[in-house]
């Protein structure tokens, strides 16, 4: 895509993932959920807004459409209101849609999202759950689990790729629905 | 954008029409997040407000402290009557002693109007007018907008009318001004000596014929006549004020199309509504304060970010 070559240029960003492989990861990643949760009755999986959603929704098409599991509870929790940084960065936090229509109570709990970096949005995410009830227990699938870079005790139970990217790198998760192709790019400023 | 362009909200006509919208926005969040069984988030925790209360209030007060500790900020209440204030200490002397208890935001009713803007130009913490003599109370506008929004799916192109006494109305003032923002036809409607003879320069129009006024509104906003206001008679008896701009369901029936029915509270029952009216399908009164709730924690929220 020409847009995307001419950012390469300026910012200097390099693939990680291509659409085939992230195709390939997704269909692990859904099999290793499989694995671990069996029909899904007991289970929930949460997208946490607004990244995670795409993922969270694209591996629930997967064990739907090609594990033929029946019915798979999806809902997506914003974070905004649970940050640990309110009032620290420069601009006002906008919120995003919460969609939980069923309880979390004793469930066991799939948090889904891009990318893992210092573990902050999770430990949001913990605690936002809270108010939808209490999980018997939850987990953690990560497209991207950047290594070395943790503020917080927090690791993935599932994760598709381990990258290393130093501090001022960004990596950039892209879905087709969203952006109109399927790849990862370590982006550096 | 996702910032309001002010730092204060002292006034409906200090905002645009994209700070409307934010406000909204956001207080679609915070009503989805107070019909949660755990309606609580910890968004404000390392933030204090104190509520200055110079003129009584029950709703609004409750409104705001409940909007408050919905987002964990921690809550000081003041009222004027049990105060220094009857000591004769200044309004900014009152202020700054309780600022210098390290509070961010205050969130002030004060019978004079004006009284907002003149803290906000003094102290150094964000202001919220809570209603200031008869000049604005934002945030009931802000809600009645979006108790409308939510009812008629827009704001924009909707027909409404204010009943009522708008001379003395800080709430017919600032509806005035978000519904013009937002692109409604307003009208008010009222004896001729509740109407202030300058209103048409807000592009607004004079109705004194309510039956006329309801057949042409999707929606009908009755005040309540302020008794407590009025130094003066402005009208011959409370009877015949409900004779001409008073609502029953009778009215109501007659009109061809169905119109939505509004009150900021609190209600003089049988003056400008029947109980039947306030109590029917038609009516949105409750819903109003439910959204006071949503709304104020928007504000809340989005003024608290922008404290530095």
């Amino acid at each position: 895509m020409p847009v995307i070559e001419s950012a390469a240029k300026h910012m200097s960003q390099r693939v990680l993932l291509t659409s085939k492989e992230i195709n390939i990861i997704l269909h692990r990643l859904a099999c290793q959920l499989l694995e671990n949760h069996l029909d899904f009755t007991n289970t929930a999986l949460i997208g946490i807004q607004p990244r995670g959603v795409y993922l969270a929704e694209r591996l629930t098409k997967i064990l739907q459409e090609e594990y033929k599991v029946k019915h798979i509870d999806l809902g997506f929790l914003d974070i905004t209101f649970y940050r640990d940084d309110f009032g620290r960065g420069d601009k006002t936090l906008k919120a995003n849609t919460t969609k939980i229509n069923f309880l979390v109570e004793d469930r066991n709990v799939v948090f889904i999202d891009d990318v893992l970096y210092t573990g902050r949005s999770i430990r949001a995410a913990l605690t936002a759950i809270q108010s939808f009830g209490r999980p018997s227990d939850i987990e953690l699938l990560t497209l991207i689990d950047r290594r070395f870079s943790r503020h917080l005790p927090i690791q993935p139970n599932y994760r598709g790729r381990q990258v290393d990217a130093i501090n001022e790198e960004k990596v950039k998760v892209m879905w087709e629905e969203n952006d109109g192709k399927d790849s990862v790019y370590l982006v550096s400023k | 954008m996702s910032e309001l362009s002010v730092n204060h909200l002292l006034g409906i006509k200090y905002l645009n029409k994209k700070d409307i919208e934010l406000i909204f926005e956001i207080a679609d969040h915070f009503k989805e997040v107070i019909n949660r069984s755990i309606k609580k988030v910890p968004t404000l925790r390392d933030i204090t407000i104190a509520n200055i209360f110079f003129e009584n209030s029950t709703r609004t007060k409750l409104s705001f402290e409940l909007a408050e500790k919905r987002l964990s900020a921690d809550v000081i209440n003041f009222s004027a009557s049990q105060s220094s204030v009857k000591k004769g200490e200044t309004l900014i002397d009152t202020v700054n002693n309780i600022l210098s208890m390290k509070v961010d935001m205050v969130v002030m009713r004060h019978p004079n109007p004006g009284a907002g803007i003149f803290l906000s130009k003094h102290v150094d913490a964000a202001i919220i007018n809570a209603g200031d003599g008869a000049h604005e109370h934002p945030t009931q506008a802000l809600l009645d907008s979006y108790s409308i929004r939510e009812k008629l799916g827009e704001v924009a192109g909707k027909n409404v009318v204010i009943v009522g006494d708008i001379l003395h109305s800080r709430v017919a003032l600032s509806n005035i001004f978000a519904l013009k923002l937002q692109g409604a036809n307003v009208k008010v409607c009222g004896p001729k000596t509740l109407i202030p003879k300058h209103i048409p320069s807000l592009g607004v129009q004079v109705e004194t014929d309510l039956r006329k006024a309801l057949e042409w509104c999707d929606v009908a906003n009755m005040l309540r006549v302020q008794n407590e206001r009025m130094d003066i008679s402005y009208f011959p008896s409370t009877r015949e004020y409900t004779q001409q701009f008073g609502i029953n369901k009778k009215l109501l029936n007659s009109l061809e199309k169905e119109i939505v029915i509004m009150h900021p509270g609190p209600i003089n029952r049988g003056v400008e509504i029947t109980s039947d009216v306030a109590d029917s399908n038609q009516a949105i009164i409750l819903e109003q304060v439910e959204n006071g709730v949503a709304i104020r924690m928007a504000v809340i929220y989005l003024l608290a970010s922008k404290i530095k």
